[in-house]
């Protein structure tokens, strides 16, 4: 079965403060409903948390840090789903689900199975 | 060619789209399917021309591209050092014709919303219209090149995303439906928009695009939507030769000569917009524009023409489709229906046209019946001031001049 990883853009947000409990819950109601299309999924803490990361000069060099997301948009990254799907149209289907997909944009990728 | 071989080639395009389309499901691969049907088409062309054409030339053509189909599943299973028989499946031996449903297949596939529209537009024209790369490139204004990457991108992605080969459910067929009327009219639009100097490949795009909507029609004779945009086509297309002059300017529709009109055209374009009507359970864009269009076929002068019937439809037409092209084009209507001042009240209300030439150019006609030339003239001016052909700002200059 193919699989697409769902990735959520939205409001970039802080699932943790109460004030976005009850759309946390709609992410849950989402995650009940959908069933074994859905094989995982979590959320991401704001992006304020995150750490970019590049070694310069090639493999082995200095390790560089820098604070915030690899690329700044008006709607940030705030949450995953891996899905199982039957083709791009159930991917789809599934995808139109999540509170994301109205709140901002659900980009949804086709993973490549190696078969390994 | 003789009209012998040319029959030949139509069938053997003809048929050969249907064995592709059947080839895509039961080999999965739209490149594979292509290069098998190609290798069968050639093969055909060779020998029918000689012997004269098989009893059932679409199996035929099937038996042939699943032959090469297969050589080329195994060859590349040999390159990849894999078991080739994994890949050739049952349907593979046994289908021995194409099921009718494969074409609507292709058709859906190539038209799918995960495309881009200009990816859709090339797919259908190379898989559906049978024509080659470099075809597609000329007929597009695009470099070569950058067509057979578009067209190698739109194939990846059908593969590697995992578009399906099928027809879309009933409760999606409306507005998939739409979305293959979209690409259909902007392949026909394509073609219509290029003047008669331009390259004729360009202008075979409205040859091609009615092509697809006939198809079309043939595969879903109850759709309004399907009905509705061959009626329109058939009707936009019997003005061809009216609507250039000898210079290859435009000829507004006031002023075309409808004795050059086809009349043949116009015939099968009212009757499809009535038998749209008859199956339409609620409004249908496309039926409504063909309407529109059958208002104008019919009418033997400008003046004759029914106002009131065309006003209507663009009332009915407004409640599936606010758009603010449709509003401008109503008014228009109405200013024929009820005179320049009632009109102009009605397109200076309309928000969102200040770079579309035609709503200028549109106040700017209004106005110069009014009397009212000096603000006229400003608004040609605004008009010319937004993007056009040249032929279409020629036109605007010279009614600038004129007044």
């Amino acid at each position: 079965m193919p699989s697409y990883l769902a990735l959520t853009y939205t409001a970039d947000v802080d699932w943790t403060e109460p004030e976005q409990a009850a759309e946390l819950a709609e992410y849950r109601e989402f995650m009940a409903a959908a069933g074994a299309v859905v094989q995982g999924g979590k959320a991401l803490y704001p992006t304020a948390t995150a750490t970019t990361v590049r070694v310069a000069g090639g493999k082995g060099g200095d390790v560089l840090t820098t604070d915030g997301p690899y690329a700044e948009t008006k709607e940030a990254l705030t949450g995953y789903y891996l899905l199982e799907c039957a083709d791009l149209d159930e991917a789809v289907r599934v995808a139109a689900k999540l509170p994301a997909a109205w709140n901002g944009a659900v980009e949804v990728r086709p993973i490549i199975d190696f078969g390994g | 060619m003789t009209n012998a071989g040319d029959a030949v080639a139509r069938l053997v395009r003809d048929e050969g789209t249907r064995v592709l389309a059947t080839l895509i499901r039961v080999t999965g691969s739209v490149d594979v399917a292509q290069d098998a049907t190609q290798d069968a088409v050639v093969r055909a062309l060779q020998s029918w021309s000689g012997d004269g054409v098989p009893d059932n030339p679409r199996a035929w053509l099937l038996v042939t591209a699943k032959r090469r189909a297969i050589d080329i599943l195994r060859r590349e299973a040999r390159r990849a050092g894999k078991e080739a028989e994994a890949m050739i499946t049952d349907a593979m031996i046994t289908d021995a014709e194409p099921a009718g449903d494969d074409l609507l297949r292709l058709v859906f596939t190539c038209c799918h919303p995960a495309l881009a529209v200009e990816a859709q537009v090339a797919l259908a024209l190379r898989t559906l219209g049978g024509l080659s790369t470099a075809e597609v490139a000329r007929a597009l204004l695009v470099p070569e090149p950058t067509m057979a990457k578009r067209l190698t991108r739109a194939k990846q992605k059908i593969a590697q995303a995992r578009i399906p080969y099928r027809v879309p459910p009933d409760d999606e067929l409306p507005a998939r439906l739409a979305g293959v009327a979209a690409t259909v009219y902007l392949i026909f639009n394509e073609g219509y928009a290029a003047g008669s100097g331009e390259a004729l490949v360009r202008v075979a795009l409205t040859a091609e695009a009615l092509r697809l909507a006939r198809m079309l029609a043939d595969l879903m004779p109850d759709e309004p939507t399907v009905l509705g945009l061959l009626a329109l086509l058939l009707l936009h297309d019997s003005r061809r030769a009216a609507r250039l002059d000898a210079a290859g300017r435009p000829v507004l529709l006031a002023d075309q000569d409808r004795s050059r009109w086809q009349a043949g055209s116009i015939k099968e374009g009212v009757s499809l917009v009535g038998r749209a009507l008859r199956r339409s359970p609620s409004p249908n864009s496309y039926v409504l524009q063909a309407a529109i269009a059958a208002c104008h076929a019919l009418s033997p002068s400008y003046a004759a023409t029914n106002w009131d019937a065309v006003v209507s439809w663009y009332d009915v037409l407004l409640t599936v489709e606010d758009t603010p092209v449709t509003r401008l084009n109503r008014a228009v209507a109405v200013s024929e229906r009820d005179g320049p001042a009632a009109a102009l009240s009605l397109v200076d209300a309309i928000e969102g046209l200040s770079a579309y030439p035609w709503w200028h150019a549109t106040r700017a006609e209004l106005l110069r019946r009014l009397g009212r030339a000096d603000e006229a003239r400003t608004a040609y001016e605004n008009a010319l001031a937004q993007n056009l052909s040249a032929p279409q700002a020629d036109h605007l200059r010279r009614r600038l001049t004129d007044l």
